[in-house]
């Protein structure tokens, strides 16, 4: 079973990642108001069951993916390549 | 006394680090973590994480190595500082060591109790900077090379804690000694309280974003070059004072 977890500042988190790609963004003439940078992992897991995928992919944020001081995450399973579950 | 200069793919200051111990006349061995799994931290008086971009910095700076010591050498590294031996993480070696949950201290845990997160200039800010030490206000100049340093606890009883225990040791500062504030460029990343490096409450491990190793000797400054040793020798002994101070009473 496929997840893919969005590892992404909290809000109110200042991002200069995305204050510098904003700037760059504009400089080019794209109507952007503001950028932020996250990161998306896709892991293939060896469970067949959806409710032990979610349950693994937490634990992967809480252990290595995110640090909760200033990460926040979101999950999603995927079924036969597409989105079956958004938490 | 021994110390062990740990290394993993991506860290490359374990070289200065070694001459740097020798100076004191500590037998210091780069050994890779690999082998450190193996063969444990028995015999090894100090304990060095490096600076460098350890495994890329893939994740964050310094997280994967900071959980690799988690899962494979907790036990040993909590005996480590329960023995009161040293610890000493600087640039990536301080993003382990707080990724690894020993610093800031009260035990290690799973769960980092602060981070070094992006600058918030979004630059590797590599130039020379001045830090205040917190004991005796004394202004050093030392080099800095990071891109994730802007040190960030993950609640303001953990910064409260530091304060009162009197572990903020370095804090960014002004050529005249007085604090940066949060001042750019002064404070070059954009830390909390200025945070350049921190210690345990036990005083044996000790973790800073700027290089000491870099500024050890005379020549490495970018002024007073014709003098034997630079403001970094301070730093370390400072560090290693009560390590060498302990083992010289031994032997007495």
């Amino acid at each position: 079973m496929i997840v893919r977890i969005e590892v992404r500042l909290k809000k109110g988190y200042f991002d200069p990642e995305g204050e510098v790609t904003a700037r760059a963004l504009k400089d080019l003439t794209f109507p952007v108001n503001n950028v932020k940078v996250s990161k998306l992992y896709t892991i293939d897991l060896r469970v067949e069951k959806k409710e032990e995928a979610i349950k693994i992919a937490e634990e992967m944020c809480k252990k290595l993916l995110a640090n909760p001081t200033k990460d926040e995450y979101s999950i999603e399973v995927l079924l036969n390549g597409e989105i079956n579950e958004k938490i | 006394m021994r110390a062990c200069i740990a290394r993993v793919g991506g860290t490359n200051c374990d070289l200065e680090m070694k001459i740097v111990l020798e100076e004191y006349k500590i037998k210091a061995e780069i050994v890779h973590m690999k082998r450190l799994i193996k063969e444990g931290l028995r015999g090894y008086d100090i304990l060095v994480f490096p600076g460098g971009f350890s495994y890329g910095d893939y994740v964050r700076a310094g997280a994967i190595w900071g959980k690799e010591i988690l899962a494979k050498m907790r036990r040993e590294i909590e005996e480590f500082i329960e023995s009161n031996k040293l610890i000493i993480g600087i640039c990536n070696g301080f993003q382990v060591l707080v990724e690894a949950g020993v610093l800031p201290d009260d035990g290690i845990s799973e769960v980092p109790k602060a981070v070094l997160a992006t600058n918030i200039s979004a630059k590797y800010e590599c130039r020379w900077i001045y830090l205040r030490v917190e004991d005796n206000g004394e202004v050093l100049r030392v080099p800095i090379g990071h891109g994730e340093g802007r040190f960030m606890p993950s609640s303001n009883e953990i910064l409260m804690d530091l304060i009162k225990n009197r572990c903020i040791i370095f804090r960014y500062a002004k050529p005249s000694g007085e604090l940066a504030n949060g001042e750019y460029p002064y404070n070059p990343n954009g830390s909390i309280y200025d945070i350049a490096g921190i210690c345990n409450k036990k005083r044996n491990i000790f973790g800073m974003m700027p290089h000491p190793e870099r500024a050890f000797f005379g020549w490495q400054m970018p002024d007073n070059r014709g003098k034997k040793y630079g403001d970094g020798k301070k730093i370390f002994d400072m560090i290693l004072g009560g390590i060498i101070e302990s083992h010289s009473m031994e032997k007495n």
